[in-house]
């Protein structure tokens, strides 16, 4: 039996710190359902999606009643589109598109990854091709994510496609005008993009996995922001150490939790992401845990400090919670998604430039961060060259997911809803980084790429 | 199967007496149990076997957080494995 404590901790993480389990992401290999005629391609898919995820929403449900343990997001994971495609018109990929899209809405899947592609080496036609479609892609959807990856530490950093994504970005801004330009918030450019992570808009099935898996994005900031507040006058080692205590037992949670999906859904279980990410809920936000580490307003001295420390202690607790653990583990730091970091926002304490500085200790990058709508592309796109040069140079995840906002100024308000919560328009820097990105060509890798 | 219930609350008369005769009717063992008053309020742990319950874990459980609105105290029920793999190694 346990003792009482252990029980009413226990309780108290998921009723009053908001314990949850962000995701069970189901990952599903297309590879078997590609055929040249698209119509082939999208029966053989929805087929194997329903075959795998179509019990998705009832074992989710399952287990947030018989642990208590809320579920907040059902998703689905996919091959990139972009390599079962190569022959498909304009017309036919977002066919592809809508019909992805449907099923996930069919299914009552939240969010369905995969319209991806991975450009990091070289920018053919039909990737071209594919990438200028994803704006009609997002546009005519409403669950669909894509991703690009940019970069990567082994073959370095493609300018020719960062310099188009400015383009993109704005279009997808434009042609989602109506939702506070959405469509952005569904897709995210990367550098060194992981095959497994459960986390949208960057979620998809990576070439080196199997058939089928399940992955599980755990999440629970408030939890560790409530074990901290009992640490008041605690030195530094005593935080770092109560982090990795309660990112073990955060962790434990999601390892069950994966357990017990693969069992029931009858698919191999993949990994646990180890991450604190927040939710625009008050009480479950990153920025309130670097406040209670010690710094007063998210975006001062000392929060690069204290992120770093966070995430490293979250990433060593859960690192024996977990056999299986990868994606982007670490501590996530959206600024729409948190209620903390959108005070930060509107207090004038948090700027982009220091942003760009904690991403370079954070789990992913420059994230949920609205901007003016009639920002230059080639400003987005040498936002984005910022950030990938980060990951690409650090050997680390990094990922950019910008939404100039389509006819909001600096100051404005928008609203996403739901998870992705909502911020005021940041404040951008205005000089002009054209020259630069319309040099375009490619990065060539770092040198600690020649490790062997 | 077997799960934990707490029972939380303002201290009054036949909280065990309701929550146990429900489980009873259900066929649900109690394995053990304790009650204690935390934080002033009244607080009952039962570990309980669901192996001869006729119904879903779901649908006892809304019983029994029914039977908890009646009588003014907030219960709940987990699986056991929860508590398992967050206390123990």
């Amino acid at each position: 039996m346990f003792t009482s404590q252990e029980i009413i901790e226990t309780i108290n993480m998921v009723k009053q710190s908001n314990l949850d389990i962000r995701t069970i992401t189901v990952g599903i290999s297309l590879f078997d359902c590609s055929s040249d005629i698209p119509q082939r391609f999208i029966d053989n898919m929805r087929k194997k999606i329903i075959k795998y995820a179509g019990n998705l929403k009832n074992v989710a449900n399952e287990i947030e009643d018989m642990f208590g343990l809320p579920i907040v997001n059902r998703r689905v994971a996919l091959t990139p589109i972009s390599l079962l495609t190569f022959s498909y018109s304009y017309e036919d990929l977002i066919k592809v598109a809508t019909a992805i899209d449907d099923i996930a809405k069919e299914l009552e899947v939240d969010l369905i990854g995969g319209y991806s592609a991975a450009v990091h080496k070289n920018y053919d036609e039909n990737t071209r091709k594919f990438i200028s479609s994803i704006p009609d892609a997002l546009a005519s959807t409403d669950r669909l994510c894509s991703s690009v990856d940019v970069g990567t530490t082994r073959s370095g950093i493609n300018l020719d496609v960062i310099a188009h994504l400015g383009f993109i970005i704005k279009e997808i801004a434009q042609k989602t005008k109506d939702k506070d330009s959405f469509g952005c918030a569904r897709f995210v450019v990367f550098a060194n993009a992981p095959d497994d992570n459960p986390f949208m808009a960057g979620a998809f099935h990576g070439t080196g996995e199997g058939d089928c898996s399940i992955n599980v994005g755990i999440s629970g900031p408030g939890v560790v922001k409530r074990a901290l507040e009992e640490k008041k006058d605690a030195s530094i080692d005593e935080i770092y150490e109560t982090i990795k205590k309660m990112a073990f037992k955060i962790t434990r949670a999601g390892q069950l939790v994966l357990q017990y999906a693969s069992k029931k859904l009858k698919i191999p279980a993949g990994i646990v992401d180890l991450s604190l990410a927040p939710t625009p809920k008050v009480g479950d936000s990153i920025a309130e845990i670097l406040e209670e580490i010690g710094v007063e307003k998210v975006g001062g001295y000392g929060t690069t400090f204290a992120l770093a420390l966070l995430n490293d202690a979250v990433k060593k607790g859960g690192a024996m919670a977990a056999s299986f653990t990868g994606g982007l583990s670490g501590a996530f730091i959206p600024v729409s998604e948190d209620s903390g970091m959108v005070r930060a926002v509107e207090a004038g304490a948090l700027s982009l430039g220091k942003l760009e500085a904690m991403t370079s200790v954070c789990s992913v990058g420059l994230d949920m961060i609205v901007v003016p709508g009639d920002v230059e592309a080639e400003v987005i796109s040498a936002m984005i060259a910022d950030e990938i040069a980060i990951g690409v140079y650090n050997n680390k995840t990094t990922a950019v997911r910008v939404i100039p906002a389509y006819g909001k100024k600096e100051g404005d308000e928008v609203n996403f809803g739901g998870l992705l919560g909502g911020s005021k328009v940041m404040k951008i820097n205005r000089s002009s980084p054209k020259r630069l990105i319309e040099r375009g060509g490619r990065v060539p890798p770092p040198i600690i790429s020649l490790r062997n | 199967m077997r799960a934990i219930i707490t029972v939380v609350g303002k201290d009054k008369v036949g909280i065990i007496a309701a929550i146990s005769s429900l489980l009873a009717q259900n066929n649900v063992n109690i394995l053990d149990i304790s009650q204690t008053i935390m934080q002033g309020f009244f607080t009952m742990i039962m570990l309980v076997d669901l192996q001869d319950c006729k119904l879903k874990f779901s649908e006892l459980k809304d019983l029994l957080i029914k039977k908890g609105q009646e009588i003014g105290v907030d219960v709940n029920m987990q699986h056991e494995d929860l508590f398992n793999s967050i206390n123990r190694i």
